[in-house]
């Protein structure tokens, strides 16, 4: 993402700790950010959602970012997070992915190999004290062998059957855990990650009713059109939320 | 005698386009003892005859294991197979602290042979002396590979280095249909039987060659001499109850191969006696 | 804009729990599964422990990621023992490189507390207890991670080990069997996980001896 400098606005910069950490070029904060992404193992495959939006702080800055995106023939990749350093993972991506297919000799980077090097890129640039400000997740699948992974910004990885970033953590892996099974089938996959969109969207400010879907299996992988959920804002907690708090506003 | 005004420099061109460094380092792969390699659909054997430089040392290491799934046989200077094959293991260990999975055997190779031709075209370096023959296995099967000095590399399904290897391809060319679907054991047969045809008469015995192994579900190992002796033994038995069927042609073969050999190999104009060590027993280059 | 998050940090605590225990003739590791991230669990089924090689098991805690890279280096560096020296590396050797692995990021350190058991070339239980830059001892047995302060003055109170200070130096391997351990082992972690929030959702086993190695899981409490 673009870098920018620590400078404190009008306090003298003269100690010369401070002025080294002044020197430095990095990440200090997000600009533009992507919120939760979730995903699941299911019976063929991996399911990942994403909603489009991209906050500019509070401000609602993009409305249809594609935050889940294809990585090789095996692998899907999405980020939540700092949207520009997401980008850049993107050129680094294909630039690997490229060089992988330039062998031409049968072999290819599997799930497993994409999040391994992601890793690897995520904790060398947090080594660097210049990290990528995402959270990412990786799903795949290849040779028979399902794989779902997720990467944070120190380089923090694991894998398990379900992952969620951010706010879906909170919010929707509860769900993700009481409902979860290995033989989810397409549909309730998918029914199963609506649920927990749609918590997030009531739940999560960020979040905006704008969402892909995406789904990896064996033969390839397919990213929905950009959807929205259906929503009910008709409850009288909602319209009236303080009629039951006497003493407020 | 003769002297060759385009041989002393890796990167002068022969008039006639050769690049007369390069084919001496060519020449040292042949002078080293043999190594022999064989595959099948999920199975590679590489095999080497071990000679001893002097009746007072042992011999030197021509296997080197250099990841689970990979594994080389050398034939020229050993010590540039050492240098090599240790590139290999930190070029595999590399990867693998990447992407946690095993580097595709194509790509070392192609790796390495790159590494060898950068050698063939500067002017402060010398061509590796040593021809590596690459047994691994990846997710697109088994696989065998010869890697040459001028940084050119082959894939094959059986093949043969160094000296008398002539009469151990002679061997392979008549049965490497066969292979494709070997068993493991049978592999290994091949490769002892092949290594006996490197020897000129002389008894095959454990202690004079060293046979290694890499498949599906089998990571690359060395077999230890007892189960070589025993391997060994079996089928020398068998051989002797078939009758001499094998032994007489190949011995024929092996004459012509050694002809054939020094005719085409000493270059024009070369004077690097090659095929000079025929039946010498010690390679010289080897040291 | 104003800023939103708090500053930055290369480190975060990921949590969990070690124990090892040493034997005669056996050697008892152990973690939880369990990974975090402030009051969040990322995972349930995340392996702390680590197998180095055939008689050297490590279990961390700490920073994942920090703990990830180490174990790789340690990983890599003994693949290339394995090719120089043609052998398996022996538990108190794998017990100084790991040390020396952690002082060489004396000022940028791995933030792992680990624990090293495995059998010496006696065949004997040992274990190394570390800190985060390196500093290590051979003892009895030890704990290390987020429940430690309540696992350790326990096997303290449990396994009556010999003071460090007595001379002649007297054996700090326990005197429990290895059934014994095992069962020690399965306590400490029931009573940590009560307390430590950092600690649950399953605990993992490893047992060393002669035999060779074995895996155990006892279920935790996973709230």
């Amino acid at each position: 993402m673009e870098k920018m400098t620590l400078q404190d606005s009008n306090q003298p910069n003269n100690s010369p700790l401070l002025n080294s950490e002044a020197d430095s070029q990095r990440t200090l904060y997000p600009y533009v950010t992507g919120t939760s992404v979730i995903a699941l193992k299911y019976k063929d495959g991996i399911l990942m959602a994403a909603d489009m939006g991209g906050s500019y702080g509070s401000t609602l800055r993009y409305k249809c970012v594609e935050r889940i995106k294809p990585i090789g023939k095996h692998s899907l990749l999405g980020a939540s997070g700092e949207l520009s350093d997401f980008q850049e993972l993107l050129r680094y991506l294909d630039e690997l992915i490229l060089y992988d297919n330039m062998w031409d000799d049968g072999n290819s980077l599997g799930p497993k190999e994409v999040h391994n090097y992601l890793t690897r890129v995520m904790y060398n640039r947090r080594n660097k004290f210049n990290p990528l400000w995402n959270s990412l997740v990786l799903g795949g699948v290849k040779n028979g062998h399902k794989y779902l992974g997720m990467v944070s910004m120190i380089g923090v990885n694991f894998e398990d059957n379900h992952v969620a970033t951010g706010f879906g953590n909170h919010l929707a892996r509860p769900i993700l855990r009481d409902e979860w099974h290995e033989n989810l089938s397409f549909e309730d996959g998918v029914k199963l990650l609506e649920k927990c969109m749609r918590v997030l969207l009531y739940r999560d400010r960020s979040a905006v009713n704008k969402l892909q879907i995406a789904k990896i299996t064996e033969e390839g992988f397919t990213i929905s059109q950009p959807y929205s959920l259906k929503t009910f804002w008709g409850f009288s907690a909602f319209q009236n939320p303080t009629v039951g708090a006497e003493g407020s506003w | 005698m003769f002297r060759n005004q385009y041989d002393t420099e890796v990167t002068t061109w022969s008039p006639a386009g050769r690049l007369f460094q390069v084919e001496y380092a060519m020449e040292a792969v042949k002078q080293g003892s043999a190594a022999i390699g064989l595959r099948s659909k999920t199975h590679v054997v590489l095999a080497c005859v071990n000679k001893a430089n002097s009746e007072l040392s042992s011999h030197q290491k021509k296997i080197f294991k250099v990841d689970d799934h990979i594994g080389v046989a050398i034939a020229g200077l050993t010590a540039d197979g050492r240098v090599l094959s240790r590139y290999m293991r930190s070029e595999c260990i590399n990867y693998n602290y990447t992407y946690e999975s095993p580097l595709p055997v194509g790509r070392l190779v192609v790796q390495l042979a790159d590494k060898a031709q950068v050698c063939t075209q500067r002017s402060w370096k010398r061509p590796y002396g040593v021809g590596l023959l690459v047994a691994g296995l990846d997710e697109s099967g088994a696989h065998l590979y010869y890697n040459c000095p001028s940084g050119n590399y082959f894939e094959y399904q059986a093949f043969a280095i160094g000296s008398r290897s002539q009469a151990a391809k002679t061997y392979l060319e008549r049965r490497f249909e066969n292979f494709k679907d070997s068993s493991r054991d049978d592999l290994v047969k091949d490769a002892l039987i092949a290594t006996r045809e490197t020897l000129q008469g002389e008894k095959l015995r454990s202690s004079i060659c060293t046979i290694a192994v890499v498949g599906a579900g089998e990571p690359f190992h060395i077999l230890d001499q007892e189960t070589v002796q025993q391997l060994i033994d079996a089928f020398e038995i068998v051989v002797d109850d078939e009758g001499p069927a094998s032994e007489p042609g190949a011995a024929a073969d092996e004459g012509a191969a050694a002809e054939e050999g020094a005719g085409t190999d000493t270059g024009a104009g070369t004077d690097t006696g090659a095929g000079a060590d025929q039946g010498s027993g010690a390679a010289p280059m080897e040291i | 804009m104003t800023k939103q998050q708090a500053n930055w940090s290369p480190y975060d605590n990921n949590g969990g729990s070690c124990v090892a225990i040493a034997g005669a003739d056996y050697c008892v590791i152990a973690a939880d599964t369990r990974m975090s991230t402030g009051y969040s669990i990322l995972t349930r089924e995340y392996s702390k422990i680590c197998k180095l090689a055939d008689k050297s098991v490590m279990a961390s805690s700490g920073f994942q990621a920090d703990v990830k890279a180490l174990q790789k280096l340690l990983a890599a560096r003994h693949l290339i023992y394995q090719h120089q020296h043609n052998k398996q590396m022996s538990c108190p050797a794998m017990a100084q490189l790991l040390s020396n692995t952690l002082y060489y990021k004396r000022f940028f350190p791995y933030y792992s507390f680990n624990v090293l058991g495995g059998l010496d070339n006696e065949g004997k239980g040992c274990v190394f207890t570390y800190d985060a830059v390196g500093s290590y001892e051979r003892v009895g047995y030890s704990s290390q991670g987020s429940g430690s302060t309540l696992i350790m003055p326990f096997l303290d109170n449990q396994l009556k080990s010999p003071s460090p200070l007595l001379l002649p130096a007297q054996d700090a391997v326990t005197p429990l069997s290895e059934a014994e351990a095992v069962d020690l082992v399965k306590t400490v972690f029931a009573s940590a996980t009560e307390r430590d929030i950092y600690t649950g959702d399953k605990l993992e086993i490893v047992i060393l001896n002669a035999d060779g190695i074995r895996r155990e899981y006892m279920e935790l409490r996973k709230d």
